[in-house]
């Protein structure tokens, strides 16, 4: 047990001793570390002023620099990690960075407040080596916020020194942590188990723990609520929960596999889960949120919960009395933000079998804005056409009940029927007698389901004339 | 002659006026280093503080306990409107609005109590404690509401010309719409901060992310009861502002320098963005309704128009806006019979303030709406219409309350725009593809502007400047405005160089305070650069004028053989032409007793305002611009994006294009912004649901147009006479952003063929649009199928 908190900032070792291992990050720089460079904004993820970068080498040796968000890292999580700041930027002689020349002399600042984060979410993808397109640039700075320039000499400045960056900046420090790690201070135990043994008798002893993943649904109650938890286990650390396998035709997810690290796996049938995923959170996000956060919290608006209904997922849970069960997606929410996971048990991985070649399988996201937002209604479709007769489907939608559900009387509307305008529109109908949505700040109830109405519109038009469709982001 | 040319740049140094300069703080800004408030090193015995906010809309405070509060960890003090040795009186103009409510909470996030602890974290967990006992009362809610109940903050104000009666009686046509628009949260990276530190005597310094650290200082001293010169409020930057900053700063200072009163130590208060979000005001939205008759040409004959405003709960600033809405509703068109009622409504919600535009930008929403509907009426395009109306020069050039249009750029601006977005080819692309597309359609939309730079009262457009020349030749500039982040500080040190004609990295930018420039007026309205910008000319050229004099006695030649240029002075004699660094005159100056610092200050000329009749000539000069956006619309989700924009925007002689163009496109992304994605929610309660940015979205990067082509009007140097000939730039082209929602309607219009006008109230929302879509399906009975 230590209350030290040991990690490599800005390529310096550190040790953060005397403070709350569930102080935030960003609360640990700007107070106790002095370096004022990083911003709070919103201390909820979503401004990315207070972007910082987590660099680690990969299996392969390569480095990977992920922009986080310093307001939802609670100390604990740095434990063992590189962290570069704003500071951290400049190089040996003491010369600016690249990208923070580039985004001054680009007049990329105009208040100057975003920037430091805009200037990590640079420094990042220029790092990892992508090229200058547009949809990546802005998947890159879409955890950014900006209200003086309008970003165009944000995304200009960007693709100005993507590419011929990198080799400029710093190498990577090593950080490594290996067994169990317990750090302690003031009010709050923080665990890091490092087996899946450890962690099952933590759940089982401590139920009442925080279990923390990413932290980015969880760190809102310290950022934000400024909640101060008297016991968390960190599970990110537990080698079962971070496999990630297909095979067989199925895959298979750890539930503290990131969204940053599932994303190459939603290729060729699952590309429509990976479109989503693109559009869920930011990169800030997607680097530290997981599947089995965003399963466990069982948000009605849980981006991934209707695709993985649609797939007809599996989740595996484990405990230290009963070990193994599988629990089909359909059975595991149970009430608003209710599901049947007990005290005991953690949430060990999902898995599902990948659509087939000729299934149908869409995946529709309808939110205020295109990117970082929360979904208004989401919906995911998994139909088989045989011979014109729909033979097997599953629709589920979030955003339109306590929890993302399955829109069963549509479904029995379109099973057995035959594929066209007219079964899609007696089906389409249902919608309200499967979902009585509520009003909210992200759409009304009436929006909500003509909206989903249309969605499944436009699911039969994509997949009968597909030529009508054109999507406008594409535009 | 000896002093500068205030027309016309010599550029012999480097970064003098309208060469592009990046902003002073470019590399700090990007290198972490620029400092914000709450980076600045923390002082000794420092206090945070945390404020405790009213959970209900409206009710009778019947008490308040604070003694948990009092007795929580680290707890230094807590105050409460008891606790006010001045009045408890924030407001800025009127005299409405206390500080902390005290017999009545008028909305749902209305401070009524303040707590300072040793710890941020201790603060707020002790603000959590209050136990305030509140008899809720009914709310009003809406504009609506507070129309039908009468609950107005003024009496309504009308500007009026001609005969709108007998106008509209005679107009071979009549039509009439209602709509509305909703508010806007500045969203500011930087929420609002103040670190009050008490010194001798119990004298106040005040750091405040402030655009008026002189209401600042008024709003302090008064609630401390305190002179004006006890209180002294200093800020080098924001991050970001946007009118947010304006008056409600004042009153986030005024509570820490109560609790810094009160404690006897340093207390510095930075709202959470929750807190930020709830407790301080927004853009006014507005209600619309109005009757137009026009002719056949689609000429308007008449216009009578309410508009409606959602003041909040106090006046603060909403007769400003109502009256420059009323005073942008004719916009770029000349309307000969014309009544405009304005209504300041008094709702429960959070006070309403400046937004950058400050009314303006619903007051042009007006016009545009007639003119689709007159287009859709006459089988005309919009376009024909708009021209059909624009001011004349020459004729048809009065506005409403009687101050000339001269200098008219608006048809140029408007045939730029169009070339440069090929309008007419495009319109014919864009016809064609929704003919073919019944999912997604496309629309092409415009908008001309006309925008009145000065502050509407006369008395607001002054400004002070302070210079000084060092021995060394080093140049320090100070003057009343404030750095958002709009560039200000770097327009106008290159004014000051300009006016020396040494380098810019000479002249030294300084923190804005109250103690080296008194009683100043907000840096807003656009006026910034126009106001400092003059006043500091004035102080350097006096002190220029001071130099050239000493150096002409000195080398005994008359002053016009005295030249400044290129960091240099040149005394030419006959025969013996001399040249010195501009470093040496000074030690030269110095040595020979030549004061070598000046004030400097500046009036707007030919400003008057008869705010009852609401006639005389409010504004110095207009600015001009247009824009041309295309849109495409998801006619099943009602998703939208923006495609294309081309606009122009008129800048004068710009003073320095980078950050001009800064302006210009940054403005555009906050007005698309406030017409799509941006919307305030309260629940029926009264409480804001959207209080952070995972609920409030303000556009992301992805959210701009992909092709986005900004020009600024070439050759077109400012007739009024501003300073170097150049025009203000912080508000019009936000309005620009307009051409997008006219994009919109005509993008939904062509769902049901242009053959049913459209009403689409902003924020044009996914479910906006969609609502608006499926009824025109409705109507016409046509479905999107294949």
């Amino acid at each position: 047990m230590s209350d030290t908190i040991a990690f490599t900032l800005n390529d310096r070792p550190v040790e953060a001793t005397g403070i709350s291992p569930a102080m935030t990050l960003l609360d640990w720089l700007r107070g106790p570390a002095r370096l004022t460079g990083t911003k709070e904004g919103c201390a909820e993820g979503d401004c990315g002023a207070c972007t910082v970068v987590f660099e680690r080498l990969s299996s392969s040796g390569a480095r990977i620099c992920e922009p986080v968000n310093a307001c939802l890292v609670m100390m604990g999580q740095v434990h063992g990690c590189a962290v570069r700041t704003v500071e951290g930027l400049r190089g040996r002689d003491g010369a600016p960075h690249p990208v923070q020349i580039a985004l001054a002399e680009g007049d990329g600042t105009q208040c100057g407040y975003c920037t430091p984060g805009i200037v990590m979410s640079m420094y990042a993808f220029v790092a990892g080596g992508e090229p200058p397109e547009p949809t990546l640039l802005h998947d890159a700075l879409a955890g950014n916020l900006c209200r003086c320039t309008g970003y165009r000499p944000i995304v200009d400045a960007m693709a100005r020194v993507a590419g011929h960056a990198a080799d400029a900046a710093p190498p990577p420090a090593a950080g490594s942590v290996t067994g169990n790690a317990v750090l302690m201070h003031g009010a709050t135990r923080f665990d890091v188990p490092a087996t899946m043994a450890g962690l099952l008798a933590l759940r089982r002893d401590h139920p009442d723990a925080w279990l923390l993943a990413g932290g980015t649904d969880l760190g809102l109650l310290v950022s934000h609520d400024r909640q101060i938890p008297a016991r968390v286990v960190h599970v990110a650390r537990v080698p079962e929960l971070q496999a990630l396998v297909l095979e067989h035709g199925r895959l298979r997810i750890g539930a503290a596999v990131t969204y940053a690290r599932l994303l190459p796996f939603l290729e060729g049938p699952l590309a429509p889960f990976g479109a989503m995923v693109r559009r869920l959170g930011s990169r800030q996000i997607r680097a530290l949120g997981t599947i089995g956060g965003n399963i466990g919290t069982a948000s009605p608006i849980g981006d991934t919960l209707p695709v993985l209904l649609a797939l007809d997922a599996s989740v595996r849970l484990r405990s230290a009395a009963r070990g193994a069960r599988l629990v089909g997606i359909d059975d595991f929410f149970t009430g608003y933000r209710k599901t049947v996971l007990a005290p005991d048990e953690i949430i060990e991985a999902v898995d599902f079998e990948v659509p087939l070649h000729g299934d149908i399988f869409q995946v529709d996201k309808v939110s205020k804005r295109r990117d970082q937002d929360i979904s208004t209604v989401l919906g995911a479709y998994l139909l088989r056409v045989e011979g014109g007769i729909v033979r097997t489907v599953r629709l589920a939608f979030g955003g339109m009940a306590a929890t993302p559900a399955r829109a069963l009387r549509v479904e029995t509307a379109l099973l057995g029927q035959a594929w066209t305008e007219a079964t899609i529109e007696r089906a389409a109908a249902m919608l309200g007698e499967d979902f009585q949505p509520l009003d909210d700040w992200r759409g009304s109830a009436a929006f909500r389901l003509t909206v989903a109405g249309n969605l499944l519109r436009r699911l039969y038009m994509r997949a009968s004339r597909p030529d009508l469709v054109v999507e406008i982001d594409q535009l | 002659m000896s002093g500068a040319d205030p027309d016309t740049a010599r550029g012999t140094a480097k970064g003098g006026v309208h060469s592009p300069q990046r902003h002073d703080s470019a590399l700090k800004h990007t290198t972490g280093e620029a400092i914000y408030i709450d980076d600045m090193p923390e002082p000794a015995g420092l206090l945070h503080a945390a404020l405790v906010l009213s959970p209900v809309a409206h009710g009778r405070l019947r008490s308040l306990d604070l003694a948990a509060v009092r007795s929580a960890e680290g707890v230094a003090a807590a105050v409460t409107a008891a606790d006010i040795p001045g009045p408890n009186d924030i407001a800025p103009v009127g005299r409405d609005e206390p500080l902390f409510a005290e017999t009545l909470v008028e909305y749902a996030g209305q401070p009524v109590a303040a707590v300072a602890a040793t710890s941020l974290d201790l603060a707020r967990a002790a603000a959590k404690r209050a136990v305030p006992d509140i008899e809720p009362l009914p709310p009003i809610l809406t504009i609506d509401a507070a129309l039908e109940k009468g609950s107005l903050l003024a009496p309504p104000s009308v500007l009026a010309r001609g005969n709108v009666g007998q106008a509209m009686a005679s107009a071979p046509h009549r039509l009439s719409n209602s709509f509305r628009v909703g508010g806007q949260e500045h969203f500011y990276l930087e929420g609002q901060v103040a670190l009050a530190v008490p010194g001798e005597d119990g004298d106040l310094v005040i750091h405040s992310s402030t655009q008026h650290p002189t209401e600042v200082q008024h709003v302090a001293a008064r609630v401390l009861c305190l002179p004006y010169n006890r209180v002294t409020v200093s800020v080098r930057r924001m991050g970001g502002a946007f009118g947010g900053k304006e008056s409600n700063a004042s009153w986030v200072a005024a509570v820490a320098a109560l609790l810094a009163w009160r404690s006897g130590r340093p207390v510095k208060l930075r709202l959470p963005r929750a807190d930020d979000m709830v407790a301080t005001g927004k853009r006014h939205g507005f209600l619309y309704r109005y009757e137009v008759g026009f002719d056949d040409d689609g000429r308007v004959l008449a216009l009578d128009a309410t508009l409606a405003a959602n003041g909040g709960h106090s006046v603060d600033l909403t007769p400003g806006v109502l009256t420059r809405a009323l005073t942008h509703v004719d916009n770029a068109y000349w309307i000969p019979h014309i009544r405009c009622t304005g209504f300041a409504c008094k709702t429960n919600t959070v006070s309403n303030t400046a937004f950058r535009g400050f009314g303006g930008p619903q007051g042009v929403m007006l016009m545009e709406d007639a003119i689709s509907r007159i287009a859709h009426a006459l089988g005309k395009t919009p376009e024909d219409v708009r021209a059909a109306n624009f001011y004349g020069e020459g004729s048809n050039d009065e506005t409403p309350y009687g101050q000339k249009v001269e200098d008219n750029l608006i048809r140029r601006c408007v045939a730029q725009a169009a070339r440069d977005a090929a309008w007419d080819q495009r319109r014919a692309e864009i016809d064609a593809f929704n003919r073919a597309s019944p999912v997604v359609k496309r629309g092409l939309g415009m908008f001309p502007l006309k925008f009145g730079i000065s502050f509407n009262i006369p008395s607001m457009n002054q400004a002070g400047a302070l210079v000084h020349v060092y021995s060394d030749g080093s140049i320090r500039l100070n003057h009343g405005g404030t750095e958002m982040g709009q560039g200000l500080f770097v327009k106008v040190a290159q004014i000051v160089a300009e006016v020396f004609q040494v380098d810019l990295d000479r002249v030294r930018i300084t923190p804005t305070s109250t103690a080296e420039v008194p009683n100043t007026s907000p840096t807003a309205a656009s006026t910034g650069s126009d106001l400092n910008g003059w006043a500091a000319f004035a102080a350097a050229n006096t002190i220029r004028q001071r130099m050239a004099a000493f150096a002409a006695s000195h080398f005994d030649v008359p002053e016009d053989a005295i030249a400044f240029r290129d960091n240099h002075v040149q005394v030419a004699r006959p025969g013996d032409n001399r040249t010195m660094p501009f470093g040496e005159l000074a030690r030269l100056c110095h040595q020979s007793r030549v004061s070598l610092s000046s004030t400097g200050f500046y009036k707007t000329p030919g400003l008057h305002w008869d705010a009852a009749a609401m006639k005389g000539r409010p504004f110095f000069y207009f600015s001009f611009g247009a824009a041309v956006a295309e849109v495409a619309i998801d006619t099943l989700t009602g998703e939208s994006r923006v495609l294309r924009v081309d606009l122009v925007q008129d800048c004068g002689r710009s003073l320095n294009p980078a950050v001009d163009r800064g302006q210009i496109e940054g403005a555009f992304a906050q007005g698309l912004g406030w017409l799509t994605c941006e919307e305030l929610w309260w629940d029926g309660e009264g409480r804001l649901r959207t209080a952070g940015p995972s609920t409030y979205k303000i556009p992301g990067s992805r959210d701009m147009p992909p092709v986005f082509n900004v020009r600024m009007l070439e050759d077109a140097p400012a007739r009024a006479a501003t300073i170097f000939r150049s025009k203000a730039i912080g508000e019009p082209p936000l309005l620009l952003a307009t051409a997008v929602w006219t994009a919109l309607k005509d993008a939904i219009a062509s769902v049901a063929g242009h053959s049913v006008p459209v009403i689409l109230d902003a924020p044009a929302t996914p479910e906006r649009i969609l609502m608006v879509v499926q009824g025109l399906r409705n109507r016409s009975g046509e479905l999107p199928s294949s």
